[in-house]
């Protein structure tokens, strides 16, 4: 049973939504979500639904008692993935696959703007006996880690981090949803925030919602003309041990990607993938995401990135939307964030500057301290 | 869900269960909790980490284990390392939740051998109670200003089910005498009182007037799992395979006071939504035994009548007439359930699930109930009164 995004809906992408609580948030971009669907009707149409949120970002112990309303899910199949919204997607894809459902709801929701204390929140996901203790100021520092074993063992200078953080504010500037999306900003006069990191090299957080509508191939057609098949959708958790991780390389996105390569029957993905919206929340990320992916041998995407390949308009581009550099970080959201501009490319709804949009691979990172990808494969 | 594919490509099977010891206050870790329920139901499989594809793992609110990403921390100990690792969540009801997830995990043909495994560690969250965790699950701006206590709502809910079925508190005590009795036949109970009596249950504290506090679960640490795999895998790991023949959910709205407090309409269709997909359309004669969520006395009742093991208001009656003892017609919490066993959220879920499966299996040892066991249903509830999550299993 082949499964389909039947349609996408957004709302927000602002550093602050003021005027809209999360609860509206979620019900604006499902409706628009619905909308793009043919006007599907979530009390008739829909069989389960799908949220991807955490307690802790949400400041509300149980946050999945919140779901169902704004979704219009009340009263029927509504369950929490606690991880990126991307990991939604990969359950309402096996959901369909099973053949018990023909269409599922897929929402995430994320509003940092409301929290005040972001890094004590980032910090009580790392292990309460090993790490805890530490009392890192600046949870950002397990990333510079990650960054500097990375940089040193592949031979990554700073110049690439600036290459990565060039191409992601040009391409933002085209993209109507990327608040931070600055051309011409210079990284290299932006203050260090833990070495080698700058603050161009992180991205903001940003306020947004995303609602993704998946279908079976059985019904696909009552919704849409333009159906964005998905035909992989994996994913991965190295260890939330991270003395015993691989600092240098995010084995859990390899992983991951090959086992949606496998399900898309995809040999060569360098070859064979036209464009993708990958995790680049920091520069560094972006280049190891796409080796990781096998969009270049490990230690080449810089020089690839350099020959312009994963440019807009380049042989391979990556994050044409300008990815979280631009658009921000909307928390678990930030999956269905490059699903979305994915599909909005493949559909030609978003006029990008690529040769081949017939498959695309989308791939998203939880951040720091975790070490789990997500990985999906998109055929028009 | 359309109804028009019942006949699944995969059928899916449990082959193996564990659960570690409820208590209060274990030194064990999450993750150390976690390993050893996963471990057991591993080895009764016969099977090893290497031999899984996919973890499930579930696990309640976030702060009872007090760690953000809890499913990340938790992959270590679930066995979910360089895997396929997952955390699903409806709160108290994941437990029954977890191994719903993992059938789709088989049934999608993508994994062929997935362990799924809840644990909970209640008892360290909040100094004094771990009721202080639960301050934070009301609405932000309307409720939590409020500053309820959980047990408010559920006397609400326990008083009005009392007024609208005219049941008196001497009645809704024998569950929670029947179930701490036949807690006195399980290895993991956290409470055996093979003497507790109504009178005493009448005679314990009032917390929240009608709840006493003999009519509550206790508050527990404790891990569980289950190893599920597909119908070719299952039949080489063992000769009996325990089916997976339903699953049902629904997540009633938000707004818990414009529910009808007596009734739990959003377990009436989660367990449409599994009867349906297992065929049965009279449990009362088909579910041979039946795990209801009882984290207070009132909800096995509740559940019952949601779960049409019994006409509405008729539970009680049911009860008093010794039909839902172990040696009963319609045996219900056979393991003790969560007033006798314990209650670490999800994990007390999947606890139940556990025990439908040893039930099937004729292994419950002392718990076993006297007839025979073809059909069984493991039934869990949770968030704000809203979830209820459904799992028929049988041969």
């Amino acid at each position: 049973m082949r499964v389909a995004v039947a349609g996408v809906g957004w709302f927000g992408f602002q550093p602050e939504v003021v005027d809209y609580s999360f609860r509206e948030m979620m019900f604006k971009a499902a409706q628009r979500a619905y909308q793009d669907a043919g006007g599907l009707d979530p009390r008739r149409d829909v069989d389960a639904f799908v949220s991807c949120q955490e307690d802790f970002w949400e400041g509300i112990s149980i946050a999945d008692e919140f779901a169902p309303d704004p979704i219009g899910g009340a009263m029927k199949p509504v369950y929490t993935v606690t991880g990126d919204g991307l990991q939604c997607v990969g359950q309402a894809y096996m959901m369909i696959r099973s053949g018990l459902f023909d269409v599922v709801v897929v929402e995430s929701h994320g509003k940092p703007s409301d929290i005040t204390t972001m890094n004590d929140v980032m910090f009580m996901a790392t292990d309460p006996i090993s790490v805890r203790p530490l009392m890192l100021e600046n949870v950002h520092a397990l990333a510079a880690l990650e960054a500097r074993a990375y940089m040193t063992k592949y031979g990554v200078g700073e110049e690439h981090l600036e290459a990565v953080v060039e191409k992601a504010h040009r391409a933002g500037s085209k993209n109507p949803r990327a608040p931070f999306a600055s051309p011409g900003r210079s990284r290299a006069g932006s203050p260090v925030v833990v070495d080698p990191l700058r603050e161009a090299d992180i991205a903001k957080f940003v306020d947004a919602a995303v609602v993704v509508v998946l279908a079976s191939e059985r019904v696909i057609r009552d919704f849409t003309d333009t159906p964005v098949w998905i035909d992989g959708a994996w994913w991965s958790t190295e260890t939330s041990t991270l003395e015993l991780h691989d600092w240098s390389f995010p084995i859990h996105t390899r992983l991951a990607a090959d086992g949606a390569y496998e399900q898309a029957k995809i040999a060569d993905p360098a070859k064979e993938v036209g464009f993708a919206e990958v995790d680049n929340r920091y520069s560094f990320k972006e280049l190891q995401h796409i080796e990781a992916l096998r969009l270049a041998p490990k230690g080449a995407a810089k020089d690839l990135l350099a020959d312009g390949a994963f440019c807009p308009g380049g042989r391979l581009p990556v994050n044409l939307s300008g990815g979280a550099l631009a658009e921000g970080v909307p928390l678990e959201v930030h999956g269905l964030a490059r699903l979305s501009y994915a599909v909005a490319v493949m559909r030609g709804d978003i006029k990008a500057e690529v040769d081949r949009r017939e498959v695309a691979v989308v791939q998203s990172w939880r951040g720091v301290p975790t070490t789990t990808s997500v990985v999906a494969v998109l055929r028009l | 869900m359309t109804g028009r594919n019942l006949n699944f490509k995969h059928r899916v099977a449990v082959v193996g269960a564990g659960l570690t010891l409820f208590r209060s206050r274990m030194l064990e870790t999450p993750q150390e909790l976690a390993w050893l329920a996963a471990k057991q139901a591993l080895d009764e499989a016969g099977l090893t980490l290497k031999d899984i594809d996919c973890v499930v793992i579930g696990s309640a609110p976030d702060a009872f284990d007090g760690v953000h990403m809890k499913g990340e921390y938790l992959a270590d100990g679930a066995g979910g390392v360089k895997k396929p690792t997952v955390r699903v969540f409806v709160g108290g009801a994941t437990g029954v939740f977890v191994p719903i997830a993992a059938w789709w995990h088989v049934a999608s043909g993508l994994c062929k051998k997935v362990l799924a495994v809840a644990e909970e560690k209640m008892s360290h969250a909040a100094k004094p109670h771990t009721q202080y965790v639960f301050r934070y699950i009301w609405d932000p701006i309307v409720e939590k200003p409020l500053n309820p206590n959980l047990i408010w709502i559920f006397a609400m809910e326990m008083h009005r089910y009392m007024h609208k079925c005219g049941v008196k508190k001497e009645d809704i005590a024998l569950v929670s005498v029947k179930n701490k009795r036949n807690a006195c036949g399980h290895p993991s109970a956290q409470l055996c009182m093979p003497n507790v009596t109504v009178d005493d249950v009448l005679k314990s504290e009032v917390l929240v007037w009608p709840v006493q506090l003999l009519d509550i679960s206790p508050t527990s640490d404790g891990a569980a799992a289950v190893v599920l795999a597909s119908e070719e895998e299952a039949r080489r790991i063992t000769d009996t395979p325990v089916w997976v023949k339903g699953i049902g959910w629904t997540l009633d709205t938000t707004h818990w006071t414009n529910r009808d407090l007596a009734y739990p309409e959003y377990v009436r269709r989660a367990a449409e939504m599994a009867y349906r997909m297992a065929g049965i359309d009279n449990p009362r004669k088909q579910i041979d035994v039946a795990e209801p969520y009882d984290p207070f006395d009132y909800k096995e009742l509740h559940h019952m009548e949601g779960l049409g093991l019994a006409k509405k208001c008729e539970a009680p009656v049911l009860t008093r007439e010794g039909v839902t003892q172990r040696d009963g017609d319609l045996p219900i919490n056979p393991s003790g359930g969560l007033l006798g066993v314990g209650n670490p959220i999800a994990a007390a879920g999947l606890m139940k699930v556990a025990e439908i499966f040893w039930q099937i299996r004729g292994e419950a040892g002392a718990r076993q109930v006297k007839k025979p066991v073809y059909t069984g249903l493991a039934q869990a509830w949770g968030d704000l009164m809203q979830a209820g999550t459904v799992i028929v299993m049988g041969i």
